[in-house]
């Protein structure tokens, strides 16, 4: 929440001296809170004045970032509890987690294996964020061999586990020049943490059962010096979880109460609390194993939630070629929405049949809402038909529209005369069965 | 430091429908299946506790659906051939009511009648005390005689009639009106289609308490953000006091998921698919899931162990 120009006016030195290229301290503050001009023009505002100024031009939730090696992982930034007010700006990080108590090359197998996951959806390349490693050992040595032996067989960030700043520390000696995520200072323990994440330039996750006792600690540790933090509610079920992860991202975007202006950590224990841990509200997710007929859809719908409603992905309409097809090849037709358009390519494509795929213009929709919405029609398809020159790359002049929009058929025909217009399947994946019986 | 928790308040309220009728009712349901009444955005206790929990509902056919995945055949297995075995057996996996789908032709593979969709909807009710819900096969001129006839010999039911749409009803909703059952209203992922025929259906003074909303998401992958966010601003319009929004919702995750690529198919597919069944199951409860968290009222579900994890869910997010 940014302060208003009169806000703002109030810290100003009010002296009008003209200084800042202004007339007034007023004028001058009003520019500010427009953000048109930057506070540093002004030579005599006091340190506690801009101390003030810098704390509410903040984001309303930090922005923690968590760096190994080229690789990534950041999350805060957020400004909007429902996607559809603005959007969803960054997806949580997915993480997994092994234990100490692994023998060391079953540790590095294992990781290697989540490490080298990756799946296409949509022609983005989606894969694991990091790993946490819990020390359940609390031995040192042992948290520190660890490790060392995950970095041998993986670049990304790490988050480390244990209540004991004296096993982090051990572990932090093999991951110098990182900014890895310590979990996690509590009442107990936060001097120490607090002191150990200063020092080892990593973030600090907060772990309390309460907003008070969490409000309380980062505070306490912010003046220490320590600014990146994470909280971690801990809840005890599902619905504790929900309640105590809204309440902090409204206090954080309503109330622009700072104690609690940072990301959040889950460690789901379900796939249904892994699914409310993407749609509300978590900043860094920890998953207890890595499989993968669970992690693909959860990347699957991290993506989803975090795609910013006012652009839906789209393709660029055009005619496509699929198995490098001949002219006598069949000729489907289809719209630029990414999942409709994916969902097409990627079923003709694995057939291993040939065709062409003209994608027409509906302005990013699916078949359906498109056609409802009036914006995939007979003349539209015929439209795309004559701009990309279709006839003169087919030698049968043969459409296939999709199944929802059979009623098109007869229009169609009408906008172009000369062409046999056949009705496909209604989903993508009888697309194959059709194109090897009917065509 | 004590945290002062900011709570919403909100002049408007979520309709309370009720469907199924016990014998006392004029029905012959053991039970009744309440939901709505939302005075908040759900499971937020500390604020408004949801006066009813979200219910999980089993869709049936009245023949075994060939076309489904393979998966949702093994598992329900030979009851499939018979709707009344398969409502007990939804009963019997934990369903809170039933949502029997008909079908556009017979086993003999003629065209449905209405004596035959009337027979397969009282085989159910005899089969089962859970309440019900008859939709048609999805033609218009078929839903429309085949539903009339379905409400007339089940007057007194509270059946859930579905689907209305805006090129198709008209007749849906004066069966209703005349035999005291429920619709359920469908729209494709957007708020003002919404309104628009629940405006339509409440100017045939049908009332609006006998009206639930399908507000059609798209499976998790296939569109499912599309529906999840028409689902949110649908509800923040209800609790901001727009009377046409204030139904409950209804949403067919079951339907969305297992026709995806990911449900269906088990070879040709990238490893990094990982297994079949288990992917197939997570499909359709991530994607159940997540529209429970964008304030769901009655879910449709196809596979039996969906049903249990859902309504797990919904035990854990109801007692905060």
């Amino acid at each position: 929440m940014a302060l208003s120009g009169i806000q703002i006016y109030k810290l100003l030195p009010h002296t009008n001296c003209k200084e800042c290229g202004f007339p007034t301290c007023l004028a001058f503050a009003m520019k500010l809170a427009a953000k048109q001009v930057e506070l540093s023009a002004c030579p005599y505002v006091t340190p506690e004045s801009k101390a003030q100024l810098a704390e509410s031009a903040a984001p309303p939730i930090r922005l923690v970032s968590l760096k190994a090696d080229g690789h990534e992982a950041k999350a805060g930034n957020e400004v909007v509890l429902y996607r559809h007010e603005k959007t969803f700006y960054n997806r949580p990080g997915l993480f997994v987690k092994v234990s100490d108590s692994l023998e060391i090359e079953a540790l590095k197998s294992q990781v290697s294996l989540a490490n080298a996951f990756a799946v296409n959806y949509v022609g983005i390349e989606l894969s694991l964020d990091g790993f946490a490693v819990e020390s359940t050992s609390s031995d040192p040595l042992k948290f520190a061999a660890a490790v060392q032996a995950i970095r041998q067989v993986t670049k990304l960030p790490l988050i480390l586990i244990n209540r004991t700043p004296g096993v982090l520390a051990e572990g932090l000696k093999h991951l110098a020049g990182e900014n890895p995520l310590l979990y996690a200072a509590d009442s107990a323990n936060w001097e120490a943490m607090a002191d150990l994440a200063k020092t080892s330039s990593a973030s600090l996750v907060v772990a309390a059962s309460s907003l008070d006792e969490l409000a309380d600690l980062t505070e306490k540790i912010k003046a220490r010096d320590v600014e990146n933090l994470v909280l971690h509610p801990e809840a005890k079920t599902l619905g504790q979880e929900l309640v105590l992860n809204t309440q902090i991202r409204r206090l954080a975007v309503k109330k622009n109460f700072r104690p609690l202006g940072f990301p959040t950590l889950a460690f789901p224990k379900t796939p249904s609390a892994a699914v409310q841990a993407i749609t509300k509200y978590a900043g860094f997710i920890v998953l207890d194993q890595f499989t993968p007929e669970l992690v693909y859809p959860l990347l699957v719908l991290r993506q989803n939630i975090y795609t910013d409603p006012q652009k839906p992905i789209q393709v660029q309409p055009g005619l496509y070629e699929i198995n490098t097809p001949r002219p006598e090849d069949p000729v489907l037709v289809t719209t630029n929405f990414s999942i409709t358009y994916f969902s097409v390519a990627n079923e003709v494509e694995g057939s291993g049949l040939p065709a062409w795929l003209l994608v027409t213009d509906a302005e990013g929709m699916s078949v359906l809402t498109a056609w409802a919405a009036g914006k995939f029609d007979a003349e539209r398809i015929a439209k795309s038909v004559r701009s990309f020159n279709v006839a003169e790359k087919v030698s049968r002049k043969r459409l296939v529209i999709p199944g929802h929009v059979a009623v098109l058929s007869g229009e169609l025909e009408e906008e172009l005369p000369g062409w046999e217009i056949r009705v496909g399947p209604r989903e993508a994946v009888d697309i194959p069965a059709f194109m090897k019986m009917a065509l | 430091m004590p945290v002062e928790i900011p709570k919403d308040t909100w002049p408007g309220a979520v309709r309370t429908v009720t469907l199924g009728a016990t014998p006392a009712e004029g029905g012959t349901r053991t039970r009744t299946v309440t939901v709505g009444g939302e005075k908040s955005m759900p499971y937020l206790s500390f604020e408004n506790p949801m006066p009813n929990k979200p219910v999980v509902a089993a869709e049936i056919r009245e023949l075994r659906p060939e076309d489904w995945s393979k998966i949702l055949l093994e598992a329900w297995g030979s009851v499939m051939d018979d709707p009344a075995q398969w409502a007990k057996a939804a009963e019997a996996a934990g369903a809170e009511m039933i949502v029997l789908a008909l079908s556009a032709t017979g086993k003999d593979g003629k065209p449905a009648t209405p004596e035959k969709a009337v027979a397969s909807v009282k085989a159910v009710l005899s089969a089962t005390g859970l309440p019900l819900a008859v939709f048609g096969p999805g033609q218009a001129e078929l839903d429309n005689t085949l539903l009339v006839a379905v409400a007339e010999a089940s007057k007194g039911e509270r059946l859930l009639l579905g689907i209305c749409e805006d090129k198709n009803y008209r007749t849906i909703v004066a069966t209703a009106m005349a035999n005291g059952h429920l619709v359920s209203a469908r729209t494709p992922m957007d708020v003002n289609l919404a309104k628009q025929l629940n405006i339509l259906i409440s100017d045939m003074g049908f009332p609006l308490d006998r009206v639930l909303m399908d507000p059609t998401t798209g499976a998790l992958g296939y569109g499912i953000e599309y529906g999840f966010s028409a689902m949110e601003r649908l509800r923040l319009a209800a609790l901001q006091g727009d009377a046409m929004t204030q139904q409950p919702m209804l949403v067919t995750p079951g339907f969305e998921a297992w026709k995806t690529k990911e449900a269906k198919v088990g070879e040709g597919v990238p490893e990094t698919w990982g297994d079949w069944s288990r992917r197939g199951l997570n499909w359709e409860v991530l994607t159940a899931i997540a529209l429970l968290e964008s304030c769901a009222d009655i879910l449709v579900l196809r596979h039996p162990e969906s049903i249990r994890q859902v309504k797990q869910a919904i035990l854990e997010l109801m007692a905060a």
